[in-house]
């Protein structure tokens, strides 16, 4: 079975308070020299048929009209190896 | 005439039953409509109703969009149905591309609630009509994801279009870009907005009665339509 990874993240002129909380919450924790967090999301999405170019035009549609909010995000589509696994 | 507001209830949606009260208020008929049913049963308006619909899984209206009852919606409002976005509805609404931009988490991260004062900007869609121009109002707010972002190049539009519809006087509560609370789309007839004017509409429960007048505008542009 074959794995898609889809990677969404806010646009970088996109305001993220949720990052900038986890950012400033480190140092505290003992964790220094982190200057900047932004906070995403990753979808795992498990094929039944190959990762052909067809699946992944429909995984990218997927993507452009519901995983993510193009207005204010970003995505990556990619596939996920065996070894990665 | 009878005048029938649909008010939408999705799985999740908690101010439908107020919804429907302001539009009784108002002196027009609420219909309720239901997520999965794509029959609109011949409104002659919607209200989107506020609430966390589908868990605001994924993102705030996110998924609702997608529902049965918005593919109506979608089409007829595209062709001129009236429809009010309230908190939830606001972000469906943004989702379903009615309307530009996006509500995104309050800036500070806290969840709010609170009476918030607006100006009235437009009194010229179909949902304001019955303020006067610069109205200040105090209605309810309360929201976790209602910070409303855009490009600069959107707000700029939306600005120079008139649509921004109310926006937060004294405080900015939650972020939003310009202090913009609620827009419409260029027609006029889709309006997104963060506060509750349903929880403003009789003295017992609201802290004022002055969200009733965006119920009162569409009866007005219906019965003279």
């Amino acid at each position: 079975m074959a794995r898609v990874v889809v990677d969404v993240m806010l646009k970088p002129e996109i305001l993220d308070p949720q990052g900038q909380a986890v950012q400033r919450a480190l140092p505290r924790l003992g964790f220094d020299g982190i200057t900047d967090v932004r906070q995403g999301k990753r979808f795992e999405l498990e094929l039944e048929g190959p990762v052909d170019e067809a699946a992944l035009a429909r995984i990218r549609e997927a993507a452009e009209s519901f995983l993510a909010n193009t207005v204010i995000e970003d995505f990556v589509v990619r596939v996920e190896t065996e070894e990665e696994k | 005439m009878t005048i029938r507001v649909g008010v939408v209830t999705f799985p999740g949606s908690l101010d439908d039953r107020d919804a429907q009260r302001a539009v009784r208020i108002a002196g027009a008929e609420p219909v309720a409509l239901w997520h999965k049913d794509k029959n609109l049963q011949q409104v002659d308006a919607v209200v989107l109703p506020g609430g966390f619909s589908y868990g605001d899984y994924l993102r705030c209206g996110a998924i609702s969009r997608f529902s049965p009852v918005m593919e109506s919606v979608i089409e007829q409002a595209q062709a001129g149905l009236p429809v009010l976005g309230i908190c939830n509805g606001f972000q469906i609404l943004c989702e379903s591309h009615l309307l530009p931009g996006a509500l995104t988490r309050n800036d500070h991260l806290h969840f709010i609630c609170r009476d918030q004062k607006l100006r009235i900007e437009n009194v010229s869609s179909a949902w304001t009509s019955d303020f006067a121009p610069g109205q200040e109002i105090t209605v309810p707010l309360k929201n976790i994801d209602g910070g409303f972002v855009a490009d600069e190049r959107t707000l700029d539009m939306l600005e120079a279009e008139g649509r921004v519809v109310a926006r937060y006087l004294d405080v900015n509560p939650n972020g939003s870009r310009r202090d913009i609370a609620g827009i419409s789309n260029a027609a006029g007839n889709v309006v997104g907005l963060m506060p509750h004017p349903e929880h403003a509409v009789e003295p017992l429960t609201g802290p004022t009665t002055e969200g009733l007048p965006f119920f009162t505008s569409i009866l007005k542009r219906l019965v003279n339509a």
